[in-house]
């Protein structure tokens, strides 16, 4: 039976390789397939072979984890089929459409693991746009990628638990963080430790980095408003307000943020049915306890149907891989039965911590009706706030993907992964409706950009060397 | 509860036909209600490539198209904005000799037609537009043609109609259509009635139902265009684009994304339509091969919709056969958007005068159903060749 069967995983962060362990645990050689050029996903992403850094350097207190999860792929290698710098595009009729080094090729697949992870969730600010201002994720990704800063004086701005995170980082590795700006308040994290407290280890993790950066005379700034960055062809300011005026520091760099995102797109196009989770003020994946989704055979795991960050993605991805054996009669004995209940009561736990973590940093409930016309919400197409609002009010548009239509609002390169919660909430202000009315932006092939030059090849490419 | 409503004429579908027959109508102060199952412009209308061209057609839909190229020029009068139509022009390029020999035919044959077709040799060709790739020998070119955004002009139409005093009722899918002889009743679930004593048909892929309910079944099929655009590149594309017999057809937009159409998808359901990966992959390939220039580039979105298609390739747009006030306008095999404002006004004219200044004998419903009424005895070893 076992034979037959050719489970994909889609995505090689902390939840891709804790599946693919369970499979190849049980006798299966799963398909990875992984964007990067090397396996850890982004939280655990590693540099190029050749660079030196150590573990502890790159990953901090969470080098232990990383370590476990990275050496566990190591140790899978031989057993898997793993293609990395392989994007995923497109699916249809049971095979995944992929591209690597301009070439496209076809993954057939009897079952599918998703493990597609998140981006940041991007709130735009005026001047967001101007060169030098960057994501925290891919701050965050420059420093752990190539030991590069984005600037030598940093600002970082927004909220979440990856602010304080990447300001560490940044600051252990020698860059000077001139303020951390968070628009949630301290109260808003006070009233949140009841529930962060289930998960006491990530709870002192995060006061660490808090204390840490106190300690060594970053300053942090609660309860604030971005008004802008400021500089012409460069960044060389943020401005900012809060409770007691508006300020101005000098700075090369902003890092901004709030929070996550999931990665849906590919769930999409599989015909996954999804549902508006308030939490996450996002339409996400429906999906059972032990990651089943709506389509018979896609199981999903980890940030990409809801962010519960790195240890839950691991249980989630080794949970949805027991599913898929038990699916399949590979495995449903006692033992993993046991197993299968133990992860699902850790993930239930962990969405009381998620909870904690909504309550502690807040999505900023003014945004949209704080978003100045003249704000840039789509920088692909350059479609700013007042173009969104002048449409919809002129067509009465309610539907975010007729807004798109009316105005190209997501149809640029990013095809809405970086708009789409901006146009969405601006949408929703201005028509006066709640969030979850106003839709979601249809999942369309390509995922990513493909080149023209795209080759095609009916034969799988081969694996590439595992380094 | 049940919203109970009459008027003078009941439009099916809001599609760029459906939208301007309210229009029109509305000019001629006929009372109008519109019904669409979705959002009006969000289906075949509003998704299409946004050709604007009429060189190509067969001549019987000349008149019916350069009456649609006088609604075009003044469109922003019409409608209120400017769809990013331009008058780019419109080359047809042939790939070999007999394409050519296609080509100068239908110069010849559509000479009487106002559409000033140019033929351009390779030579022409080059000098002219130095960004076409080797594979092209020669080409006709309609300088009057162009292009506009079919997500802006098509949902603009309806717009206007409504501001004209059209009442037009969006998400409102329609689930009998009845004939009592002298009234339709038109029932949108327990949401609302309608009575009118004229129908148009203007539903598109799904106009064939109505048409077979009123016994005037149509052999129509729907299929599928897909389409691809790029990220906004610097504009080198000075013209629409197409290929004779058949390939791919490209623009570019004002933005400076490409749009490029061609092959077929294929349905994921009743309702939603999809690019298969052969068909992007052929996309790809062929763009490249006229477009040099674009190899470099990327594809940042494809999509589809649904369209209907009848044998002979012609819409059916006239008077039932069947049915008194029954008005069919529907099946424009993928090339609907530039001749759908003039086909509106013809519906209206319909309404109107029960005749239209534009010929549309070719169009006729009749030309399916009356064979399947009087042979429809034939044995059926005779019509399986």
């Amino acid at each position: 039976m076992s034979a037959d069967l050719q489970p994909v995983i889609v995505g090689a962060g902390p939840a891709g390789i804790r599946a693919a362990e369970t499979l190849v645990r049980h006798g299966l050689k799963p398909v990875v397939i992984d964007e990067a050029p090397r396996w850890g996903g982004q939280i655990y992403r590693q540099p190029p072979a050749i660079f030196q850094r150590t573990r502890q350097t790159l990953y901090g207190l969470d080098a232990k984890a990383a370590a476990a999860v990275l050496n566990t792929m190591t140790t899978l290698l031989p057993h898997i089929s793993y293609r990395n710098d392989t994007l995923v595009w497109n699916a249809e009729g049971g095979q995944l459409d992929l591209l690597h080094q301009n070439q496209s090729s076809t993954q057939p697949y009897s079952h599918l693991i998703l493990s597609t992870g998140a981006t940041d969730r991007v709130l735009p600010f005026p001047g967001w746009t101007t060169p030098g201002v960057f994501t925290l994720g891919g701050a965050q990704v420059a420093l752990k990628y190539q030991g590069c800063a984005i600037g030598s004086r940093v600002v970082f701005v927004g909220t979440g638990p990856l602010l304080y995170l990447i300001a560490y980082q940044y600051a252990k590795a020698g860059a000077k963080v001139v303020a951390v700006l968070d628009t949630a308040t301290l109260l808003d994290q006070i009233a949140a430790l009841p529930d962060l407290m289930v998960a006491p280890g990530l709870l002192a993790r995060g006061i660490y980095y808090v204390s840490w950066l106190r300690a060594h005379g970053v300053p942090l700034h609660g309860g604030i408003q971005p008004l802008g960055a400021v500089g012409d062809g460069r960044v060389d300011a943020m401005r900012w307000r809060d409770s007691r005026g508006e300020h101005e520091v000098a700075c090369d760099a902003i890092g901004f943020g709030h929070a996550l995102r999931s990665e849906t797109q590919l769930a999409d196009i599989l015909g996954c049915r999804f549902e508006f989770n308030v939490l996450q003020r996002a339409w996400l994946p429906v999906h059972d306890a032990a990651g089943r989704a709506s389509v018979s055979g896609v199981y999903l795991a980890g940030d990409g149907v809801g962010i519960m960050g790195a240890q839950a993605a691991e249980w989630a991805g080794e949970r949805a891989a027991l599913a898929l054996l038990a699916d399949t009669d590979q495995a449903s004995a006692p033992a993993q039965r046991a197993r299968a209940n133990k992860l699902e009561k850790a993930l239930g736990r962990t969405q009381r911590f998620r909870r904690g973590l909504e309550r502690a940093f807040p999505f900023p409930p003014t945004w949209a009706e704080q978003a100045s016309d003249s704000l840039v919400v789509c920088r692909c197409e350059d479609v700013t706030a007042s173009d969104l609002r002048t449409s919809a009010a002129a067509m009465g548009t309610t539907d975010i993907n007729r807004l798109k239509a009316l105005t190209r609002v997501g149809m640029g390169r990013c095809q809405g992964r970086m708009c789409g919660v901006a146009a969405c909430e601006i949408l929703a202000q201005c028509s006066g409706q709640p969030l979850k009315a106003v839709g979601r932006l249809r999942g369309q092939a390509p995922i990513k950009p493909i080149p023209f030059s795209m080759a095609r090849t009916t034969v799988p490419s081969k694996p590439a060397a595992s380094t | 509860m049940t919203e109970h409503c009459a008027c003078d004429v009941a439009i099916l579908g809001g599609g760029i036909v459906g939208a301007s027959a309210a229009l029109a109508l509305r000019r001629m102060g006929f009372s109008v209600m519109l019904l669409e199952r979705d959002l009006c412009g969000s289906r075949s209308s509003g998704v299409n490539y946004g050709g604007v061209r009429r060189q190509g057609r067969p001549l019987t839909q000349l008149p019916l198209a350069q009456r649609a190229q006088g609604v075009w020029t003044r469109l922003t009068e019409l409608i209120g904005i400017d769809g990013e139509y331009v008058q780019s022009g419109h080359l047809k390029l042939a790939r070999s000799p007999s394409d050519l020999a296609a080509l100068e035919a239908y110069f010849e044959a559509s000479a009487g037609f106002g559409m000033d077709l140019q033929m351009l040799d390779a030579k022409a060709l080059r000098q002219r537009f130095p960004w076409l790739g080797e594979r092209a020998i020669g080409g006709s070119l309609c300088p009057q043609d162009g292009h506009a955004n079919p997500r802006l002009v098509s949902p603009a139409f309806a717009k206007a109609a409504a501001a004209m005093g059209a009442d037009i009722r969006e998400h409102m899918p329609v689930d009998e259509v009845e004939h009592d002889g002298k009234h339709f009743t038109l029932t949108c679930s327990k949401r609302l009635v309608l009575r009118a004593p004229y129908l148009l048909n203007c539903a598109g892929a799904w106009a064939g139902r109505i048409a077979a309910s009123f016994n005037e079944a149509v052999p129509m099929v729907p299929s599928h265009p897909v389409m691809a655009v790029t990220e906004p590149l610097p504009m080198f594309m000075t013209l629409s684009l197409g290929v004779e017999g058949g390939g791919i057809y490209a623009r570019q937009a004002p933005r400076g994304n490409c749009v490029i159409g061609g092959s077929q998808g294929y349905a994921l359901d009743d309702q939603r339509a999809r690019p298969s990966r052969e068909a992007i992959a052929l996309v790809l390939e062929r763009t490249v091969e006229l477009l040099p220039e674009l190899r470099h580039a990327h594809i940042i979105r494809t999509w589809s919709g649904t369209e209907g298609y009848l044998p002979d390739r012609e819409p059916v747009i006239g008077l039932s056969h069947t049915t008194p006030g029954l008005i069919h306008g529907f099946g424009f095999a993928g090339a609907g958007f530039q001749i759908g404002p003039a086909v509106g006004e013809v519906l209206a004219e319909l309404v109107r005068d029960g005749a239209s200044t534009t010929p549309i004998q070719a169009f006729s419903v009749a030309r399916f159903t009356t064979p399947t009424q009087v042979f429809s005895s034939v044995p059926p070893s005779a019509t399986s060749t």
